[in-house]
């Protein structure tokens, strides 16, 4: 058998596997099984997410390092024919920057990966998630075999409160400090929850760390347990991510037949095992009591704090609950050092974060990078800026719980305190990019469409208040709101954060608060010129008629199903706004562009 | 306890460590207005999902305003419950809260004694902006023999899922959908006559609105009474007089007994008598039913079933036919007091009369939803012609007399007619929890050892504890009692039945907490629970007074026995008297009837 001296990457995402990155996968396989030459040194790996979705489907030759975007199912036999066996790189598979037109190969060089730096998604992209062998090549359960045989739980503990980790699912505890107090807290028994339930809109991080790198999600748990004190872990992960759930368990399988997981760990007293529950895709059930209870099989919805899960969790007994990112980070910290770890990032928020980008931007995609980047360099450096080459109008960061800042917020060095102090929150990562034709009171409105379904109804302020927020939103997109109105929208927000029984309803409102602190004027124009400067509030659109274009020739008039247009026959025409209803139906059938939208 | 220091409103004060805000606030006169939160000090029951945040309260150092009913204080906080910011954030949740919900206050069965519509009118509402816009929850309107579900009114203070899953174990009622859809509904939104509802109504006594309420039967009483073809006999549950005076704003354990009479017989009815006579049946039949059981037992029979249940709450009744489908042969065959009164008033009553049974229209007055439901049974049918027409709660029969200017306060006392009006001690405690044990023990002491019982009081069956147990020496033979009121008690006892582990030869269940004095159709405690404990105070008082207090006494009882019913447990006895369970777990029960009756053959 010959050695295999040749690695073909391709992502196993489920971004990626949605443009046929799984057929891809297996006509390269098809390929190289056809090809007597190479069959035996050439290998296929589907990793996890490449985190460059924008140009997806991704694969990375090795040891070259050629890195070809958009790839099609299609170009696997070009790949094998010219890349392999000619050894001559593919031009038009290869990546080309938007600014400098620039054709780059590789993708250290590519702007996109330049400034990032990937702890948390260190393995994704890299190693087979299937296989734990993968895993262990690369310091895989070495931290857990070194906290095992030599640390006392307690060494771990101020290791990870040295490094400085903060939780990541949005909250931003100290995690080192969470342990501590599950581990003091008195208890017969004791469990570690691994939050999976991402919920964010746009946000897929955690979904791609337990689809590309789920063993670490597995040896963290593990060790934290060893530090608490647990000896049973509990994943909750939503029922919508099959493919995480899928390679999960073959982790779990995996490392509970290589003696990682179950009883006596690497022959030692130490005895760990994980279950996987399944949520319902309840964005609550991402606070951790409403998890908990989701856990016991109760409505999820939250309780109030204290007592908290580290004194009183799942069944009442101590349980610590941490989101999949912060997780993802554990062994790596203690494999590098807490002071490793916290020479990265601001003085508050220590190492690096991973952020979904979206929205009007070139390079969409999952990124991570060391805490105190500024957001100009992740929108513009990283991002690749503003898709068409259109205005920047402003980031909403931290999903449905944060705000939206703008241009003079650019130079921020994101970290947590940071963003809460400039009216937003870094959430689970979640970083959406608007242009010029996106209306800030639209955006809100969006938003609290999303947390008017997702609010568990429990407490009245984010049961009813949010829904009054979205009705007042919605009078005022519909250009019927009066300027009393966005001093009850301030009103209604205030109250509704600071009464709000959980962090959901303590958040939902930061959309509509950071809109009118920063995007005042567009709000005072919807309410008093009835006006939309993006564009996107229909109703305040207006289809009118160039007088000097229209040559009368009556097309738009049988087109309109309103009788809304009149005019002599070869004489300009005119549209009355009462009987339009913005159908737009004119505007199709004009031959001579006289008819336009203004707002 | 230790004591810990706080300032509230700046004002310093100590209280004990681990009590809530408001619990400190109260201690120096503060009431801070709560919506959710509710303590039933006496039956240890507590709801305190810190959903409504009406008492939102701003402490020192915290970024939120925090709910002080489920809030600890620390040493050393400094709480404002008043300033302009608490006021406005409270005001402001009031007003979503009001935002969705109905304003047909005029026409509404809680108007007046709605918690919200009181608390609107606290914090000085005055105006919904943008009403206009809102939406509004709608629900189907789900009517029962017993209940009206408006869950329109509903403001998810699930004070009636505690009643229902906590404190009862039923769980027919739980808080559903999510967001502005939260509601609280019965599994799968089915209608409350499919699920396991037991009617005990205790969703109704503590709800705050008018999402849960009676059915309400006030119509029909007038129509009755108005119909110069039929006679009208009420019978009034022993409960009822021990509460109805609460209405007129009489302290709660008012007696209103002779007040009531004295109502009743301005309001119309033929016929006013006492469903404490029936009581006092019921105590023949199923004390008999008990020694008949304890001989066999004693004889070394070894099918006979112990321990025997009392069987006169309906909603105990629903419970075990829908939850224990397979004990049904436990319980008494004792039809309860008001199915005995009307059984009794339709036949040998009617007889006196001379009249026929459809002319005849008995309603009773009742404490219970519960019986609502039980005087709508088939098997409490003749003909189609049910025993009790009509049976009202104490609400409602308040509600008639001040439609009709009568004011228990200014009314004489007068006495029930006869012959159905006549009772002993023992028929009147039968409205608290105990009470029904206590009096079959006086009758089947003297019966069993063949000698008078001088001290009829047995105090070891008193109290508010949900679980008690006593043993009563019949003449050295020892007689173990069980009492449980509140569903999930009665779980218990019953599960220790089925386990084998219970040792009691008699157990007295009562669905509702404290009895029928606390039953879902009495006045409205408001979480006061310190009201049941007066009107139990005031049954026993009821009993003190009275010259006779062993049911098998009662002059009246003993002559329906001698010139109608023959002896307790007689064929006659049984086909009036008593019932048959149903297993309700299954379809359609079959009605057992007539002359079928299976306990005589």
């Amino acid at each position: 058998m010959s050695k295999i001296n040749q690695h073909i990457l391709t992502c196993g995402g489920t971004g990626c596997r949605a443009s046929e990155s799984k057929e891809l996968a297996q006509n390269l396989r098809d390929e190289i099984a056809s090809n007597p030459a190479i069959e035996g040194s050439v290998k296929v790996v589907e990793c996890g997410c490449f985190g460059f979705c924008e140009k997806g489907p991704i694969v990375k030759m090795l040891p070259d390092n050629t890195f070809y975007t958009q790839v099609k199912p299609t170009n696997a036999k070009e790949i094998i024919e010219e890349h392999i066996v000619k050894g001559r790189k593919i031009e038009n598979l290869l990546y080309t920057d938007p600014v400098t037109k620039e054709v780059i190969d590789e993708s250290k060089n590519m702007g996109f990966y330049k400034k990032q730096h990937r702890i948390a998604l260190r393995n994704c992209g890299f190693v087979d998630p299937e296989n734990i062998g993968e895993y262990i090549a690369r310091e895989g359960y070495e931290a857990l075999g070194r906290a095992i045989f030599e640390q006392e739980p307690q060494v771990i503990i101020d290791t990870i409160k040295a490094s400085g980790l903060r939780g990541r699912g949005g909250g931003g505890f100290p995690t080192g400090l969470k342990w501590e107090f599950t581990k003091n807290a008195k208890g017969d028994q004791k469990y570690v929850v691994c939050n999976a339930d991402e919920g964010d809109p746009g946000a897929f991080m955690d979904r791609s760390i337990l689809e590309g790198d789920p063993h670490s999600i597995i040896e963290a748990m593990a060790i934290c347990a060893y530090a608490i004190g647990a000896n049973e872990g509990l994943v909750y992960i939503r029922a919508e991510y099959p493919l995480a759930i899928d390679r999960l368990k073959i982790a779990i399988k995996q490392a509970e037949e290589t003696g990682l997981l179950g009883d006596n760990i690497l022959g030692s007293d130490f005895s760990f095992k994980i279950t996987i529950k399944y949520g319902a895709g309840a964005f609550v059930c991402g606070e951790e009591t409403a998890l908990i209870q989701s856990m016991e099989g109760l409505r999820g919805e939250p309780n109030l704090k204290p007592p908290f899960p580290a004194e009183s969790g799942y069944f009442q007994k101590p349980t610590n609950v941490n989101n999949v990112e912060t997780l993802a980070n554990i062994p790596v910290i203690l494999n590098k050092g807490a002071d490793w770890y916290a020479s990265m990032g601001t003085e508050k928020s220590k190492g690096t974060k991973v952020f979904a980008l979206a929205g009007k931007i070139n390079n969409v995609g999952l990124i991570e990078v060391p805490m105190g980047t500024t957001l100009r360099e992740v929108i513009f450096d990283i991002g690749g800026g503003i898709k068409d080459g259109k205005k920047f109008k402003a980031v909403q960061t931290g999903g449905p719980s944060g705000g939206c800042l703008t241009e003079e917020h650019l130079d921020t060095p994101i970290d947590f305190d940071n963003l809460l102090a400039i009216g937003s929150m870094m959430g689970s990562g979640g970083m959406v990019v608007l242009d010029e034709d996106d209306c800030m009171v639209s955006m809100a409105q969006f938003y609290l469409e999303f947390t008017v379904e997702e609010s568990c109804g429990k407490c009245a302020p984010c049961r009813i208040g949010n829904k009054r927020l979205h009705e007042t939103l919605e009078k005022i997109t519909q250009g019927k709101g009066v300027m009393e109105d966005l001093h009850q929208l301030r009103n209604m927000s205030e109250v509704i954060k600071e009464t709000s029984l959980c962090g959901l309803g303590q958040t939902s409102p930061n959309p509509v608060l950071s809109t009118l602190d920063n995007f005042w004027d567009e709000y005072v124009e919807h309410v008093e010129d009835k006006k939309c400067v993006a564009g996107q509030c229909k109703s305040m659109l207006r289809y009118v008629i160039t007088e000097e274009d229209c040559v009368g020739c009556t097309a738009c008039v049988r087109v309109c199903p309103t009788n809304a247009i009149t005019g002599t026959k070869k004489k300009p025409h005119i549209i009355n706004q009462d009987l339009c209803i913005k159908c737009g139906a004119c505007m199709d059938k004009c031959s001579f562009d006289s008819i336009l939208l203004i707002a | 306890m230790s004591k810990i220091n706080i300032t509230i409103d700046n004002r310093k004060i100590e209280v004990e460590a681990g009590s809530t805000i408001l619990e400190a606030a109260k201690n120096i006169g503060v009431e801070i207005p709560t919506l959710c939160h509710m303590n039933l000090h006496d039956l240890n029951v507590e709801n305190k999902p810190a959903g409504c945040r009406v008492c939102v309260v701003e402490v020192e150092g915290r970024k939120n305003l925090a709910p002080s009913c489920a809030t600890k204080v620390n040493e050393g906080m400094v709480i404002r419950t008043n300033n302009m910011r608490v006021i406005n954030s409270r005001r402001t949740v009031m007003e979503f809260i009001l935002s969705d919900h109905p304003k047909d206050c005029l026409v509404c069965a809680k108007n007046g004694v709605c918690d919200l519509q009181n608390m609107a009118a606290q914090l000085g509402v005055r105006e919904i902006p943008n009403q206009e816009i809102y939406s509004m929850s709608e629900y189907r309107l789900d009517t029962s023999p017993s209940i009206i579900r408006n869950m329109d009114k509903c403001i998810m203070c699930r004070k009636c899922e505690t009643m229902c899953n906590e404190v009862q174990t039923v769980g027919a009622l739980y808080a559903t959908g999510r967001g502005f859809d939260a509601v609280v509904s019965t599994p799968f939104h089915m209608d409350l006559v499919d699920t396991n509802c037991t009617y005990c109504g205790q969703c109704v006594a503590v709800c705050p609105t008018a999402a849960l309420t009676e059915v309400d039967h006030t119509r029909a009483v007038i129509r009755a009474i108005n119909d110069k073809s039929k006679t009208v006999v009420v019978q009034t549950a022993p409960a009822v007089r021990a509460a109805l005076g609460e209405e007129f704003g009489l302290e709660a354990g008012h007696l209103v007994t002779g007040q009531m009479v004295a109502g009743l017989r301005q309001l119309g009815f033929d016929h006013i008598f006492d469903t404490d006579f029936a009581a006092d049946v019921t105590i023949m039949e199923e004390g008999t039913e008990l020694l008949d059981r304890l001989g066999k037992h004693l004889a070394g029979d070894k099918d006979v079933k112990l321990p025997i249940l009392t069987s006169c709450c309906p909603g105990w009744v629903n419970f075990f036919e829908t939850q224990f489908p397979d004990m049904l042969d436990i319980p008494s065959t004792a039809r309860s007091p008001q199915q005995i009164f009307g059984s009794i008033a339709k036949t040998y009553f009617a007889e006196q009369l001379k009249i026929k049974r459809e002319d005849m229209i008995v309603v009773s007055v009742m404490p219970c939803v519960a019986k609502k439901y039980e005087a709508q049974r088939d098997e409490f049918k003749t003909d189609g012609n049910p025993d009790v027409d009509i049976s009202i709660t104490t609400r409602e029969l308040a509600q008639l007399m001040k439609q009709a200017n009568l004011d228990i306060k200014t009314l004489p006392e007068e006495e029930f007619d006869q012959p159905m009006g006549e009772s002993t001690g023992a028929g009147v405690i039968f409205g608290t929890t105990g009470g029904v044990i206590e009096a079959a023990t006086r009758t089947a002491y003297e019966l069993y050892t063949k000698k008078t019982l001088e001290n009829v009081e047995f105090k070891q069956l008193r109290g508010m504890e949900g679980i008690r147990s006593a043993t009563v020496d019949f003449d050295g033979f020892d007689l173990k009692i069980g009492i449980a009121h509140g569903l999930g008690n009665a779980r218990q006892l019953l599960n220790d039945i089925r386990d084998g582990k219970s040792d009691f030869h008699a157990i007295e269940v009562m669905a509702c907490p404290g009895g029928c004095i606390g039953g879902g159709g009495q006045p409205y405690h408001h979480g006061d629970s310190s009201i049941l404990k007066k009107r139990a105070a005031a049954l026993y008082t009821e009993d003190e007074r009275k010259v006779k207090r062993k049911s098998h006494t009662n002059p009246a009882v003993i002559k329906v026995y001698e010139d109608f019913l023959g002896a307790p447990m007689s064929h006659k006895a049984h086909q009036l008297l008593h019932t048959n369970y149903f297993d309700k777990q299954q379809e359609g029960p079959e009605i057992v009837k007539g002359d079928d009756c299976t306990s005589c053959n």
